[in-house]
């Protein structure tokens, strides 16, 4: 047992080394300085109580997008529609606050949260009952839904919320905003937002989901063995629905909670989110463990917020911080590779063992 | 404008639209085919849109009129050597398919925008390039009456080019030994592997053919659409090309014909205005269309297993 968590320890930190690594040899490659941008992003990061609002706010919608793809991918299903069902919790979001301005503040808050993660719980559910009834590939579906989601966002803000000719939605009355002059008084104005606490809580439910319910104890028998679950009397179809919703439920909270505390509005995109992915390597990293995901999301976000600053104190593109995240991903994709090596060592050092009793 | 002229901008606006998706929906055919899922078509797409582009600005001046099909030679070789890294992740070392894929599609945009800050004094996007694939004109076969016009006459010549790849796509994965090898090692690896045909050679072989192709689509979609570089010049074409392979069910002659399709329904907002009862249609339902379609039709054809029956399982030989 000690052993095994051990290892699971080991790989995602080993995935870390080398993604830094990569990410190294590549500035080297290009003749800029692995160590000083490094120390730069560090700072830039964490360096003072702003930097660090920032990362703690950008880490919200990574830990809830990532939870959302570890639900369903414990059930044994590929999420990859975050960025859809996020761009549908932004959008819920938003519009609900624009809807009701005159609710009282904490009811209008929680009724936006609401309103989002029910859109992009509904949206993920779409392919949970795809998947249950006609054994239709989520990977597909879920891919399908978030360019479906991208362009039919963007009619909707343009004709629903913004005004004639403009791109971007109103901003939400003050009332509605997660980012309270409380909390940015504490941390010199950044964006940091009560979201970062909301997803703190969802971590801890999502743990007790899976290891003191029944429905979460299903979700993940039928992730370990659908056949054998569906003689053990689970109902394999509402168990595949009900990951993918929650699934949904907890991407599209990240996205609502990313439009009343970051951005106070939303506007037409180009692209799909990149948060929706990036929760994605959060969950992968963490090994899809709800604690792990906290430390797997403030590594990525502080990779992210301090890129910013990297471009800024020197030429190098920001974008070596997403190689670097790539990277990460890449080696915890390749853990084979780990997996051999560290056996080869051991069975190494056991002959090395055996002969020095000789 | 006279219906024949109408009928000419549709099927040219089409066929250029198209043609960067049938490229990449064949790769990925030939990657899915021999049992590898290739999610990561975007990422290839956007390797082969980059290189072409930089190697069209690089060398214009050398090669005049023939750069962009240089380029898009210059993109299917980066294509396939992005794609390698799917090919060693998935076939050595076990890597879970999506995952991989998954990572090619981050690293890409992020690796080329990285180089194209680099090579253009920090600026996110390459300059636009001069010599650019314009439209081609038949000699000859123009001058056949109403056809001529329709589908030889200011049309796209790479377009062409990417239904014959189609066709012979089809004819050596079904009627060659090495085709029917590749796919023998997707439906079933142990007996593929019994009969003494090396697995991972035929795999290596499906994934580095899906990066050449899906850097060709990438190169077509910067030399004849966009015109240059930038991290929205591919924007989902590679996975509207996922699911133009689905939607051919794995066969690379339906692949070509389902993005024939999505090529139509990407260029109608452009020639919805031309036409007269497509004029009002918002063109939202044209951009979700090729989306909405697939899901209908993987939905329509249930449990038919369409898709090569080893397709995203990774082969671990017995000792």
């Amino acid at each position: 047992m000690q052993i095994k968590s051990l290892k699971g320890l080991m790989i995602p930190l080993l995935s870390v080394i080398a993604g830094f690594l990569v990410g190294a040899i590549v500035m080297l490659i290009f003749g800029y300085d692995p160590l000083q941008n490094y120390i730069n992003l560090f700072i830039g990061s964490l360096g003072d109580i702003y930097s660090i609002g920032e990362t703690l706010r950008n880490m919200t919608p990574l830990i809830l997008t990532a939870l959302g793809f570890a639900v369903a991918s414990k059930a044994g299903f590929f999420n990859i529609g975050g960025p859809g069902q996020y761009l549908f919790g932004w959008f819920g979001g938003i519009s609900f606050a624009l809807a009701f301005p005159h609710l009282p503040g904490l009811i209008l808050i929680i009724g936006s949260l609401l309103c989002g993660a029910i859109l992009g719980g509904i949206w993920s559910m779409i392919a949970g009952v795809l998947r249950a009834y006609f054994g239709t590939s989520e990977v597909i579906t879920t891919i399908m839904l978030n360019y479906i989601s991208l362009y039919f966002i963007n009619y909707a803000i343009r004709s629903w919320l913004a005004k004639k000719g403009n791109d971007s939605s109103p901003n939400i009355v003050a009332k509605a905003s997660l980012n309270t002059p409380f909390l940015k008084s504490i941390t010199n104005n950044s964006t940091f937002n009560w979201g970062f606490f909301i997803a703190l809580v969802v971590v801890v439910l999502v743990w007790l989901y899976f290891n003191k319910t029944n429905s979460g104890f299903e979700i993940k028998a039928v992730g370990i063995n659908e056949t054998a679950s569906r003689y053990a009397g689970v109902n394999v179809k509402q168990t595949i629905i009900v990951a993918m919703l929650i699934s949904g439920l907890l991407a599209g909270l990240g996205g609502a909670i990313d439009g009343l505390g970051n951005f106070q509005n939303i506007s037409v995109s180009n692209n799909l989110p990149d948060v929706g992915f990036n929760g994605m390597a959060v969950a992968l990293l963490a090994s899809e463990n709800p604690f792990g995901i906290i430390f797997a999301a403030l590594l990525f976000s502080a990779l992210q917020i301090g890129g910013l600053s990297i471009s800024v104190y020197s030429n190098t593109p920001s974008e070596i911080v997403d190689i670097v995240i790539a990277s990460i991903i890449f080696f915890v994709g390749i853990k084979y590779l780990f997996e051999w090596l560290l056996a080869k060592k051991r069975h190494h050092a056991q002959t090395k063992l055996s002969e020095g009793g000789r | 404008m006279s219906f024949s002229t109408v009928l000419m901008t549709v099927f040219s606006t089409t066929l250029i639209y198209a043609a960067p998706l049938i490229f990449t929906a064949l790769g990925g055919a030939f990657s899915e085919h021999s049992g590898i899922v290739n999610v990561g078509l975007e990422g290839m797409m956007i390797v082969g849109a980059f290189s072409s582009t930089v190697f069209n600005l690089f060398c214009a001046k050398i090669f005049g009129a023939a750069t962009p099909w240089i380029s898009l030679l210059i993109g299917a070789v980066f294509g396939l050597l992005f794609s390698l890294l799917h090919a060693v992740a998935t076939i050595n070392f076990r890597a879970d398919h999506i995952i991989s894929g998954t990572v090619l599609n981050m690293l890409a945009p992020a690796l080329c925008v990285f180089l194209t800050r680099i090579f253009y004094n920090g600026k996110g996007q390459t300059p636009i390039i001069d010599q650019s694939m314009g439209t081609f004109t038949f000699p000859g076969l123009s001058k056949i009456p109403l056809l001529g016009k329709m589908l030889f006459t200011h049309t796209s010549l790479v377009a062409y080019l990417a239904i014959i790849v189609g066709i012979i796509g089809w004819y050596f994965l079904y009627r060659t030994n090495i085709g029917l090898r590749l796919r023998s090692v997707g439906e079933n690896p142990v007996a593929a592997d019994t009969l003494g045909i090396n697995v991972a050679e035929y795999r290596y072989l499906g994934v580095l053919i899906s990066g050449f192709l899906g850097g060709i689509g990438g190169a077509v979609m910067a030399q004849s659409i966009t015109l240059n570089f930038s991290v929205s010049t591919i924007s989902g074409q590679g996975f509207m090309s996922l699911a133009a392979m689905i939607f051919g069910k794995w066969n690379p002659l339906g692949a070509t014909a389902a993005a024939i399709f999505f090529g139509l329904a990407q260029s109608l907002p452009i020639i919805g205005g031309y036409v007269p009862f497509l004029a009002h249609v918002n063109s939202v339902w044209f951009q979700i269309a090729p989306y909405a379609i697939t899901i209908v039709v993987l939905v329509i054809f249930l449990g038919k297993a369409v898709a090569p029956a080893a397709d995203g399982q990774n082969y671990i030989k017995s000792k």
